[in-house]
């Protein structure tokens, strides 16, 4: 059978190409399945400053140092979507848009995905206007209005980032009190050009090719208009989990039930890195996943 | 097929002179994402026959850079009869590219 592996894995970020490599080093076929492009959210992040080794490194260049290293082992790497795992007997079904894989044990590297207002235009304006990442887009707006909307830290980081680069930053937040760092909340007090939208929602977005003007609703029912070039958006993250409920079991956000261990309610399914029920959601707990999943998938497979 | 590299000198006989819809990736070596669009085009040249997928390193042949108006890469541009049909900037999907190909 061609298309007989003896482990996929789901995502092509830090954790699934970390288990590719540990499991092309004990000589098991590795299929890599990725629905974008591989990194993972990683590459979003300019300069890495806190794993161990590099003092810095950019996260593209991680990732692809990573996919190299990965490839370089004999890892099958194919960018096509997931879309459903079947069981039958001891070995797993899994489909993409495109084809059926068999396989005797998936590792779930799916990672998170940017949580979304749920606006009409917000995807035809990424880009446009709007960004998940503050990081990744501020720069394309020196001396404009921009608008942060969320409360958590990332929501004040981007905030705080920005304000050194735009005019005016708009910060909106659905209450009157933020869930982020009470440090941060006080910096950003002391900005001249920082204006706090308390209460408030972002219920649509003006503009056709690029992002005009936003309206915001107060708690009150009061609307208002805000002109602005870019909108960011920072109001959480999802796990991409949703297309493999029937073989995993997930928590009321959404995340992968497992411990330590990386394993599921299915022998053989392991779950590595950010969308599985975790404390700490790092590059280097991503990567210590990827080789935990991939050493019990190993032994599983081994034990069949 | 796989991906041709072309430049200066044959980009008149494989784009604008070609029979069928031409893909081409302008990048460079020092761009982080056009390393990342690599293997995603590579799988797009292997899978469909019917198009010719191109690379053009933009330090080699600036002039084309430039015929192109090529300000930002990755940058991906659809041929078909010699003439420019589409355009996309930045690292995209595979799926994207599908789409950029069939529309």
């Amino acid at each position: 059978m061609n298309n007989l592996y003896d482990i996929i894995i789901i995502g092509a970020g830090p954790s699934g190409l970390t288990a590719a490599i540990y499991a092309r080093r004990a000589l098991k076929s590795v299929l890599v399945l990725e629905a974008k492009s591989y990194g993972g959210q990683i590459i979003n992040t300019l300069d890495i400053e806190n794993y161990p080794v590099e003092a810095h490194i950019s996260g593209i260049d991680f990732a692809t140092k990573l996919y190299n290293q990965a490839k370089n082992l004999g890892t099958e790497i194919k960018f096509q979507k997931v879309v459903d795992i079947n069981l039958n007997k001891d070995l797993k079904e899994v489909i993409t848009t495109k084809e059926k894989y068999i396989s005797k044990a998936v590792i779930i590297a799916t990672g998170n995905e940017n949580r979304k207002l749920g606006l009409l235009k917000e995807d035809t304006l990424v880009g446009k206007g709007v960004s998940y990442c503050a990081t990744c887009d501020g720069n394309f707006y020196k001396k404009k209005s921009v608008a942060v909307v969320g409360g958590g830290n990332t929501a004040l980081e981007d905030a705080l980032y920005l304000s050194d680069i735009a005019s005016v930053v708009y910060l909106i937040h659905r209450r009157d009190e933020f869930r982020g760092e009470e440090k941060t909340v006080s910096k950003l007090k002391e900005k001249d050009n920082v204006e706090f939208v308390y209460n408030s929602n972002v219920t649509k977005l003006n503009g056709e090719e690029k992002l005009e003007s936003i309206e915001v609703t107060n708690k009150d029912g009061t609307i208002k208009e805000i002109e602005v070039a870019g909108l960011f958006i920072a109001v959480g993250r999802v796990p991409e989990n949703e297309n493999f409920r029937k073989v995993i079991d997930l928590d009321e956000n959404g995340y992968a039930k497992s411990s330590e261990d990386c394993k599921t309610k299915t022998n053989g399914i392991f779950v590595a890195g950010d969308n599985r029920v975790k404390e700490v959601r790092q590059l280097v707990t991503a990567v210590s996943d990827g080789a935990v999943a991939a050493t019990n998938a190993i032994k599983y497979i081994n034990n069949m | 097929m796989s991906v041709l590299v072309a430049n200066n000198d044959n980009f008149e006989e494989l784009v604008l002179k070609s029979k069928r819809k031409v893909l081409v990736d302008f990048n460079a070596d020092w761009c982080g994402p056009c390393q990342m669009l690599k293997p995603i085009i590579e799988e797009v040249a292997d899978e469909n026959s019917d198009v010719s997928v191109l690379s053009i390193n933009i330090d080699d042949n600036d002039v084309l850079a430039e015929d192109y108006n090529i300000q930002s890469i990755p940058c991906l541009v659809v041929f078909k009869d010699g003439k420019e049909i589409k355009r996309s900037v930045g690292l995209i999907s595979k799926e994207e590219i599908e789409g950029l190909l069939n529309e």
